[in-house]
């Protein structure tokens, strides 16, 4: 822990915040960190009140909460309501509102066996104090969850536990930037990349934003310092017109990533097309079972479907997400939307952009 | 006596009788409790006098630190002392779940009469309810305090004033982050355990030293960061924090980064906020630091004019919004 303190001291970021504001000068940037942790710790550590009016921060696609789509709300919330099922999810998803604002906390309330677990394999006990019941894990999450949940899957299989299942929302990141960037709208000039995705992917999956699209990206941690250096690369990339995926996050993140995490998830799970919130559909941006895992598909074995649910109306954490717009330009903001009533995820989750803008800036 | 409870102890009948006299009263034992009338009569109070009652139903019942009996003296005794007064009497009140362990019932009480005992207050008067199974978790204690007030201006939210200092009694969470490591089972949360303690001794120590104390208030449910939210709202006025100077114990600054939780909004159940002219801070600090509780003590903060607020000064300088919390902290997905 001292060692974070130590990327929080104040001259190393004034040290840093001058070589940023050198690498600028004088002209804005727009980067985009694209977890929703970067959000939260530029806001936490005071670090937006610092930064130079002219640079842009949008907040993008990576936290999971924000991005998973009504649909798939919906269908969590109908599994909630179902005898003998029991959810297990992470807490977060407690308050994320689905279609008509009804959330797993009303369902909750209601009667339905909603369990926070802190860890996947705590689903698994909940599985074996309740062999009566099946219990559902809510895999909602980045790459950076895929690989617990696929190893809660292994065990789960080698336990022989047969009531355990894996409702698998899960994304992927590098197709959801192509996405953006796809985006003839797109304002983004540099992607500060996600630490902790990073420490499963490595680099070579971000190899395209420099190559296909020119744009730079930094892999950041996430303490003031570390996301400081990121933007000072980002700055200085985009001034001298050098664009590369680079790791400014070496005593986390391995260049190659972590190949054991990878095929434990390639065991488990393959690609599929996946919904995101505010964006739509993605092609294989997610993860599915594979077909030898059916057992432990909580879309097979409990018969769930999607269904079509219109978005909501006023609701702007599509645009929020791209980066087309800035939470407080969003009519519903601190008015309509608040965490106390929140419209859209982007407000609800603790690593929410809408979120944080409302938790941390002063009024 | 058998080793649970059962229905026929809130029955009201000799069970019952068995049950008060065998736990209660041989661990409560005064006078004034043992007269058995409908109330208790108290002749030696003297007011103007402060009374709270709080309700106590914490998971797990015995946790590090403390149990669901020491913190159902600690909270009440804390809350009557806040407003500047010396706490005198508690009633208590129990709702049991019928199944409850006789020993854990007999640990928690103990538990209750140690902690009354070094506040120097008596459980004067009580209720037993026993409900079946299921229908409460195991045990809920009510306590109500009364006690005398000698401060004089009386501490309330409604006083602080712009230049006055903010201080606190020593870190922030301990007891919210030992609770929910132990609720869950978070085995690497070793080295956290309750701050729960009786504070109104030090707080007749910090009356008598400073003199004149705005506000003290007990950062419980909400922690440091809602209760001063409610002082800057209650006073209109806004509050200031440095980071770097709200002391913040290793193990749980660690536990919460883990589990992405911020200490600054869990409970404290022996802690207090006191805001004093700035005059008087070190006074108040040095009669904190006095008292075994207090030992950490600290000036975490200034109030300041403007909108009723409080914002923190981050340990690289930078400043936000430090908001009161909506619903419960949630551990996050990654």
């Amino acid at each position: 822990m001292q060692l974070e303190q130590a990327f929080q001291d104040p001259q190393l970021c004034r040290s840093l915040l001058d070589r940023l504001n050198r690498a600028l000068d004088g002209r804005s940037m727009r980067f985009m960190e694209v977890c929703g942790t970067h959000t939260v710790a530029i806001f936490q550590s005071g670090l937006r009140s610092l930064l130079p009016d002219t640079v842009a921060h949008l907040s993008g696609p990576g936290c999971p909460v924000c991005v998973t789509h009504d649909a798939e709300v919906a269908a969590f919330l109908d599994l909630a309501g179902r005898d003998n099922v029991i959810i297990a999810t992470f807490g977060d998803l407690l308050r994320v509102p689905g279609p008509g604002g009804r959330s797993l906390k009303h369902a909750q309330a209601q009667g339905a066996r909603v369990e926070i677990v802190y860890s996947p394999l705590d689903a698994l006990t909940l599985a074996a104090n309740n062999p009566g019941d099946i219990v559902v894990f809510l895999g909602i999450g980045f790459e950076t969850t895929a690989p617990t949940v696929a190893a809660t899957l292994l065990t789960a299989r080698q336990r022989k536990l047969e009531n355990f299942c894996v409702l698998s929302l899960h994304k992927l990141v590098p197709p959801a930037l192509r996405t953006l960037l796809d985006d003839s709208q797109c304002a983004v000039e540099a992607f500060l990349l996600p630490g902790h995705v990073s420490t499963i992917l490595g680099l070579e999956p971000y190899g395209f934003l420099a190559k296909d699209y020119h744009v730079p990206g930094v892999v950041g941690g996430f303490q003031p310092a570390d996301i400081l250096l990121a933007l000072c690369m980002m700055a200085e990339q985009i001034r001298d017109n050098a664009p590369a995926v680079v790791n400014a996050y070496p005593r986390a993140v391995g260049d190659a990533g972590n190949p054991r995490a990878r095929a434990l998830l390639e065991q488990f799970f393959m690609p599929a097309d996946a919904l995101w919130r505010g964006i739509g559909s993605i092609p294989q941006s997610g993860l599915t079972l594979r077909p030898e895992y059916e057992d432990m598909n909580a879309m097979v074995r409990l018969d769930l479907t999607l269904p079509d649910v219109p978005p909501l109306p006023g609701c702007r954490c599509g645009d929020v997400l791209k980066g087309r717009m800035a939470p407080p330009d969003c009519p519903l903001f601190g008015k309509k939307c608040t965490p106390a009533t929140p419209v859209g995820p982007c407000m609800v989750s603790t690593e929410g952009s809408c979120a944080a803008y409302f938790k941390y800036s002063e009024r | 006596m058998e080793d649970c409870l059962l229905l026929d102890a809130g029955s009201g009948g000799r069970a019952s009788q068995r049950l008060i006299s065998q736990c209660f009263f041989r661990h409560f034992a005064n006078p004034l409790l043992e007269r058995m009338d409908d109330a208790a009569l108290l002749t030696d109070i003297h007011g103007p006098l402060a009374m709270s009652t709080d309700s106590y139903t914490v998971t797990p019942l015995i946790f590090p630190g403390g149990s669901i009996g020491s913190l159902a003296v600690h909270g009440t005794v804390n809350d009557v002392a806040m407003l500047g007064a010396r706490p005198r009497y508690l009633s208590c009140a129990f709702i049991l779940e019928e199944g409850l362990s006789l020993e854990t019932l007999e640990r928690i009480t103990a538990d209750m009469a140690a902690a009354a005992r070094e506040a120097g207050v008596h459980i004067v008067t009580g209720d037993t309810k026993v409900v079946p199974r299921g229908a409460c978790d195991k045990i809920f204690i009510n306590t109500t305090g009364i006690g005398e007030v000698f401060a004089n201006p009386v501490p309330s939210g409604h006083s602080a004033r712009p230049g006055d200092a903010v201080l606190v009694s020593g870190a922030m969470g301990d007891h919210g982050l030992t609770v929910m490591g132990s609720r869950e089972g978070l085995s690497f949360l070793t080295d956290v355990a309750s701050d729960s303690a009786p504070l109104n001794h030090m707080i007749e120590d910090i009356l008598q030293s400073a003199e004149e104390v705005h506000v003290l208030r007990d950062p419980t449910r909400g922690g440091l960061a809602t209760t001063l939210n409610e002082i800057a709202e209650q006073s209109q006025v806004g509050i200031l924090l440095e980071e770097t100077a709200i002391p913040v114990h290793e193990a749980v600054r660690n536990g919460c980064s883990f589990l992405g939780l911020d200490p600054l909004y869990l409970a404290n159940e022996g802690k207090c906020i006191c805001i004093v002219p700035e005059d008087k801070a070190e006074a108040a600090l040095e009669a904190m630091r006095r008292s075994p509780y207090g030992k950490e003590a600290t000036r975490v903060g200034t109030v300041t004019e403007g909108k009723a607020q409080v914002s923190l000064q981050t340990r690289i300088g930078g400043r936000r919004l430090l908001g009161m919390l909506e619903g419960a902290q949630l551990p996050r997905i990654c």
